[in-house]
């Protein structure tokens, strides 16, 4: 039996071709190294979570906080011992607002310009430019929004009306970083649809901008609604320029009542976003036992969980279109 | 984009173009006179002349490259939109060029429709793909009557009429192409121009394209490119022979399939070309 079974062997009696891989050990080595660094990024991720999960611990353990209050008061003032998330979060569902205001509209109007009607020449001039755009650090911006915006406002809209912080110029101006990130990641959308929809359309006697508004938009909704998404997470994210020219301390509000008055999403006053609290609570000098350092974990395990909520969003929105599109 | 060169040109091209099959007994529908298209410099339709008759099927053969495709995107200005590309003559719709400086490509797509090798429907509701090209013309009648009759025209009425709210792209290939005709059929166009329609698809898909295209010549004009011999004998009017560019013989088809003057048509409809 085994005799037989040898002869079958390949190579063994030389006619057969040599099947045995010469480079297994590469493959397998360069499979290793790829697997550490998939588990290096997952690793950091986990740790980031459990820091920011037990200091939280930490601070919702304290005697002087609530879990109840933190969600339902409308006043966030450590030193006498309120903390009452929501002036933070409408700050910066106030200045995300104004940035996807500004960067939804003009970068898709870009992108749909860049995909569909650019020449090949215009478009090697103004993609650099966008690009140019995204890479100018968002210290820049602050200053651009606190020195250049700001002044505008105020021009138009009155000295009396609009603070010299305020999260309306900081947002508008966020909405410019944004603006390449959105026309870019929408304009691959649109690119991506195939040239037969278009041709398809002409062929109906659409006119080009029938064809790019009616046919290629919907065509590429799934890609340019993640596109929207990010970018929000990207605002709800941003620090520097609202720890610039946002303001320097919590908008608090006495009541429920106030909060959702007009006072409450008043562009032109001055409100800390949250990650312009933590910005600033983390340069101070605290120590790291006091409630104030650890109230800035819950604040990012809050900024965590919302970009967490708006991933779940767009995979799923981009689920559904897909199916519906493709 | 055109240049009035015809008076220049002799009008009376190199290949044979039979009395009949220039004249016949119809009005024209299009009037193809010394076309040439070039992309950058290439010549790839070197000065055709071809007259396309109202209400008949007009097949353009030959092998592959010879601008076939080329020759019929310019019956409706489809190659506009192809960047680097020249049209030299004229096409005359109902004896206006529609190369003229003061026509909009637009407005003749929409009389001169188009259905493509692929199937192309818009990934929208099977409604939506007919209802579309419609709508973006003004079409302010019925919708819904209008969607059913041009489903039931292309033959696809029975099939989808209890989905016509699932996407286009849920169709079978062949489906789909009907989708695509029906959706030409919607704007009511005046002619259709068909490039290898049934190219992708099986025989019996194949067999219903056919039908359907002997149905729509009651109504419309059609000129259809195919690779098929057996199509372009079975269904077809006129034949048109292109060989690398330049029109070879073009005849009833009856003649170019039993009869056919030119020792190259003979060659390439036995299979014989090189
Ligand atoms: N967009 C384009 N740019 C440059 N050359 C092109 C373009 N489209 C077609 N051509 C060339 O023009 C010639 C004719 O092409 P066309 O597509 O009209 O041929 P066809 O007869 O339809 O062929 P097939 O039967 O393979 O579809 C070919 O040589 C092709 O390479
Ligand atoms: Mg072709």
């Amino acid at each position: 039996m085994s005799q037989i079974s040898q002869k079958n062997t390949p190579g063994q009696d030389g006619l057969l071709p040599d099947l045995s891989g010469r480079s297994s050990v590469f493959e397998r080595v360069i499979g290793i190294v790829l697997l550490l660094c998939g588990v290096i990024s997952i690793l950091t991720t986990i740790s980031i979570v459990v820091v920011l999960v037990r200091e939280a611990y930490l601070f919702f353990g304290a005697p002087e906080v609530t879990v109840r209050e933190f969600f339902t008061g409308t006043t966030w003032q450590p030193a006498i011992g309120k903390f009452g998330i929501w002036p933070l979060v409408n700050a910066t569902l106030l200045t995300s607002f104004a940035a996807m205001v500004v960067a939804l509209p003009l970068g898709i109007s870009a992108a749909i310009y860049l995909s569909e009607y650019a020449s090949d020449r215009t478009r090697s001039i103004i993609k650099p430019i966008l690009e140019v755009l995204a890479g100018v650090p968002t210290v820049v911006y602050g200053y651009f929004a606190l020195t250049f915006m700001t002044p505008l406002l105020r021009t138009i809209f009155g000295k009396g009306n609009v603070d010299i912080f305020n999260t309306g110029s900081a947002g508008i101006v966020m909405g410019f970083m944004i603006l390449p990130m959105i026309s870019s990641i929408s304009e691959d959308a649109l690119r991506a649809v195939p040239d037969s929809l278009r041709s398809a359309a002409y062929g109906l006697g659409a006119t080009k901008f029938e064809t790019a508004v009616r046919v290629v938009v919907p065509a590429a909704l799934s890609g340019i609604m993640a596109a929207f998404i990010l970018g929000l997470s990207r605002a709800v994210g941003e620090t520097m320029i609202v720890a610039v020219a946002a303001g320097a301390g919590p908008n608090n509000f006495d009541s429920w009542g106030e909060a959702f008055s007009a006072e409450g999403f008043n562009f032109f006053k001055a409100a800390e976003t949250m990650t312009g609290h933590i910005a600033r609570i983390s340069q101070g000098d605290i120590s790291y036992a006091s409630l104030d350092y650890s109230s800035i974990f819950s604040i990012g395990l809050m900024l965590f969980v919302i970009t967490l909520i708006l991933n779940i969003i767009s995979r799923s929105i981009v689920n559904r279109l897909r199916e519906q599109y493709e | 984009m055109v240049a009035n060169k015809t008076a220049e040109r002799p009008l009376t091209a190199k290949p044979v173009v039979s009395e009949r099959a220039s004249s016949g007994t119809g009005n024209l529908a299009l009037d193809a006179r010394d076309v040439h298209v070039f992309y950058g410099d290439f010549e790839a339709v070197k000065g055709i002349s071809l007259p396309v008759h109202e209400k008949e099927i007009t097949a353009l053969i030959g092998p592959s490259g010879c601008g076939k495709s080329t020759l019929l995107r310019c019956f409706n200005r489809m190659n506009d939109v192809v960047s680097g590309v020249r049209i030299e003559g004229q096409i005359l719709y109902k004896g206006q060029d529609i190369y003229a400086s003061q026509v909009d490509p637009v407005a003749v797509r929409r009389r001169i429709g188009m259905v493509f090798q692929k199937a192309n429907p818009f990934p929208k509701s099977i409604y939506k793909n007919v209802a579309w090209g419609a709508k973006i013309n003004g079409f302010k009648g019925d919708m819904d009557a209008l969607v059913e009759k041009s489903l039931r025209q292309a033959a696809l009425w029975d099939e989808v009429k209890d989905k016509l709210h699932q996407s286009g792209l849920s169709l079978s290939g062949g489906q789909q192409q009907r989708l695509c005709i029906a959706r030409t059929l919607a704007i009511e166009p005046d002619v259709i121009l068909m490039d290898e329609p049934a190219s992708a698809l099986d025989p019996i898909a194949t067999s219903k394209i056919e039908e359907l295209m002997l149905e729509l010549k009651e109504n419309y004009t059609i000129v259809v490119v195919t690779h098929n011999m057996q199509q372009a004998a079975r269904v077809s009017d006129r034949t048109a022979l292109l060989w690398l560019g330049e029109l070879v013989e073009y005849n009833d088809t009856q003649t170019i399939f039993t009869n056919p003057s030119q020792q190259k048509t003979e060659d390439y409809i036995t299979g014989r070309h090189g």
